[in-house]
């Protein structure tokens, strides 16, 4: 064991069992963030924040929340929403944030997107704040089943359906996945689970990793600036703080972070409070009913945009059936993501209105993005049906053609 | 300024996602349907512009109405228990203590002289069904007849004028019968076999239906079921405005109890944020005056 000496202060006795001083200085104090940032630098602690409200919100609603199709909707709407002191709250908090953390998580993305936040040795954070979405889009499908409204049933049954079109083993899986040949209770018991349990310890996995691998090539940005960050930090700690290029992430950086915060937590609880419906859909508010199909089933709105690309084929191209079709261009939508990092060829890391081919690229990708989610609510009939055909269609010509235009960019700037 | 510009263009790109999924979607799905008529103006057999006679009035309903209906606060107790009578009638026919309070005027002079009609049932009680409403057409007696009737409900004293009490006695007059609450306890007074042979399906619980459909649907839909939902087995059921509007409240006050403590507890919980995020501003300037 190696020998101690009586400690003069709490700190001291920390520090010499813990290496809390050291630890403070590489987490916080010492930890570099640039200072020529805007406010969608703070997304990332908007986003650990909400997902701390999901958690413990959900902590609260999990004392009361009843796993069975015949207790489910009334443990929710009667027990937590009317007899549990501020149920309500929790479960407006839980359903609001969930709805809101897919805003935060968007926004965050397409910053990364913009900034070309994800090539020359940002690969990893690219890759695993996918993996992040993916993770959350999992717990967010997982936990509208819970309530067992009409929504969640029918949202359940389409969506599990869809892995049915995969070749060979479709059908098998669909059994293998709902427990059973139609959505019933042992799905909600098995969704329950990885909501609650197996789901968000993947998600507090990927955030450390996502964290772990910011560390190395740093944080871009605004201008996409390449810097010695040591340098940078020397100049910061020998009092030179204003010619340094660089804040340390405490106080400095978390200062901003909890001024967005701030701001954006008084939006976040304005729809709390007094406007969710966007996030509690009425349709739900129906107990679910097997026998009794919606007039309109839609997923959340966050997953519109990639809904729509898998609706937008609905007519037979070539001998393939339109819904295999869909199915395919479904699953390349939720992979190409992925995959970005690689599609950009363009050595440029540059606000995308400072790229000349890419800006096109970048405001394309959102307009369609957002005809896609619109188009995705409304019901998939005449116009509305080639609208959706269309914008699906420009999305994957978006991303098999980025490859070249990025190329092309390439060679215009010459290695800029 | 730069930060503001990106701001717009955010909050620009979720303004327009914003207005399509929901206020836009949701025109397309529910497309607005004629407002609420709550003088119920396609019903035009009797003249309104006759006064009634209560005391003729009061003759009349001991004659024709209590063979079947109780009027309790009028001394006419109910026949036989709710089972006998659904199994006699189909559903259990209702108290007229409230009638002259919760129905509009001029429908139930109307319902009186031809029920069918007045509920907007017609397609359910077609020759060709074989199915006749249990209660006969009044369209025999004169219009001064009708509107002695008319005169005599009227003036009969409710069980409560308002509040709480009014509002659940008003539900459970109009709705109970058929319609379930269960968040108040309440069971539907014709059992559920019955209800289920009378309507041809069981009509829902409406606990959640303040949530699930909504003040606007509900308003448009109790004043008639068929503009909304064609082909309903649903009647109209002719309640004044004054009467929807309890119903509405009682929906609320079971399947929203918490609105009031919700609405107030947002205004502090957002004032509280606004305090942190001014304090966290100003934390903010101090910091970076020493870096920038």
């Amino acid at each position: 064991m190696a020998e101690f000496k009586k400690a003069d202060s709490m700190l001291e006795w920390f520090d010499q069992r813990l290496g809390v001083v050291n630890f403070a200085k590489v987490m916080m104090t010492e930890y570099w963030i640039p200072k020529n940032i805007n406010f969608l630098w703070a997304m990332g602690v908007l986003l650990t924040v909400l997902f701390t409200f999901l958690v413990v919100s959900g902590i609260f609603l999990l004392m009361y929340y009843k796993p069975d199709v015949n207790m489910a909707f009334d443990s929710v709407n009667y027990t937590i929403m009317q007899e549990v002191a501020y149920g309500w709250l929790f479960r407006h908090i839980h359903a609001v944030g969930a709805s809101v953390v897919f805003l935060v998580i968007y926004i965050h993305m397409f910053t990364g997107i913009y900034y070309g936040s994800y090539k020359k040795g940002r690969e990893m954070i690219w890759v695993s704040g996918m993996l992040l979405f993916m993770l959350f889009s999992a717990e967010g499908f997982s936990g509208y089943m819970l309530p067992w409204g009409q929504m969640s049933y029918w949202a359940a049954y389409v969506i599990t359906e869809i892995f049915g079109g995969i070749p060979v083993i479709g059908d098998e899986l669909v059994v293998w996945i709902r427990g059973n040949f139609y959505v019933s209770d042992s799905t909600l018991t098995r969704f329950f689970m990885l909501h609650v349990l197996l789901i968000p310890l993947a998600i507090i996995g990927a955030i450390v990793f996502h964290f772990y691998a910011l560390r190395f090539p740093h944080v871009n940005n605004e201008k996409g600036e390449f810097f010695d960050f040591d340098e940078e930090a020397e100049k910061y700690l020998a009092g030179n703080k204003k010619e340094s290029k660089v804040v340390p992430f405490w106080p400095v950086f978390l200062s901003k972070d909890f001024f967005v915060l701030g701001f954006f937590m008084l939006f976040f609880f304005y729809l709390v409070f007094f406007h969710y419906n966007f996030a509690m859909d009425p349709v739900n508010f129906d107990k679910a009913d097997g026998l009794k199909t919606p007039a309109h089933i839609y997923p959340e709105w966050y997953f519109l945009w990639s809904y729509e690309v898998l609706r937008g084929f609905f007519f037979e191209i070539a001998g393939v059936s339109g819904k295999d079709l869909g199915l395919m261009a479904f699953g390349f939508a939720n992979a190409i993501f992925l995959v970005l990092p690689w599609l950009d060829r363009s050595p440029m890391v540059k606000p995308a209105n400072q790229r000349p081919y890419f800006k096109y690229w970048f405001w394309f990708l959102m307009a369609d993005l957002i005809v896609l989610t619109v188009y995705g609510k409304l019901p998939p009939t005449g116009a509305n049906a080639w609208v959706g055909f269309a914008s699906s269609m420009t999305f994957l010509t978006l991303f098999i053609a980025l490859p070249f235009i990025t190329k092309a960019e390439a060679k215009k700037v010459g290695g800029k | 300024m730069k930060e503001f510009k990106i701001l717009a263009v955010i909050v620009a790109l979720v303004g327009i996602t914003y207005y399509g999924i929901e206020p836009y979607a949701h025109h397309v799905m529910h497309p607005e349907v004629a407002p609420a008529d709550f003088t119920f103006k396609d019903l035009k057999n009797v003249d309104m512009s006759i006064k009634g006679n209560p005391e003729n009035g009061k003759v009349l309903v001991e004659a024709n109405c209590v063979a079947c209906h109780s009027i309790e606060s009028a001394g006419h107790p109910q026949v036989m228990p709710n089972a006998d009578a659904a199994a006699s009638y189909g559903v259990v026919p209702p108290d007229l203590s409230s009638a002259g309070w919760i129905y509009d005027k001029n429908y139930l002079a109307n319902f009186i002289f031809d029920p069918v009609t007045a509920m907007h049932l017609q397609h359910k009680y077609t020759p060709e069904s074989g199915k006749a409403f249990p209660m006969p057409a009044y369209n025999w007696m004169t219009p001064q007849e009708i509107m002695d009737i008319v005169s005599y409900f009227q003036g009969l004293a409710p069980k409560a004028k308002s509040g709480i009490a009014s509002h659940k006695n008003t539900y459970e007059v109009a709705c109970g019968r058929c319609h379930s609450m269960a968040y108040a306890g309440f069971e539907a007074t014709t059992p559920s076999e019955n209800i289920k042979a009378y309507m041809g399906a069981t009509p829902p619980d409406l606990s959640q239906y303040i949530k699930s459909r909504g003040e606007h649907y509900l308003y448009s839909f109790i004043n008639d079921p068929q503009v909304l939902l064609h082909g309903t087995s649903m009647p109209r059921t002719g309640l004044n405005q004054k009467a929807q509007e309890e119903v509405i409240a009682y929906m609320e006050s079971i399947g929203d109890s918490k609105k009031a403590e919700r609405e107030n507890l947002g205004i502090w919980v957002m004032f509280y944020t606004l305090v942190f995020a001014i304090l966290a501003y100003l934390w903010k300037r101090k910091i970076w005056s020493e870096v920038h």
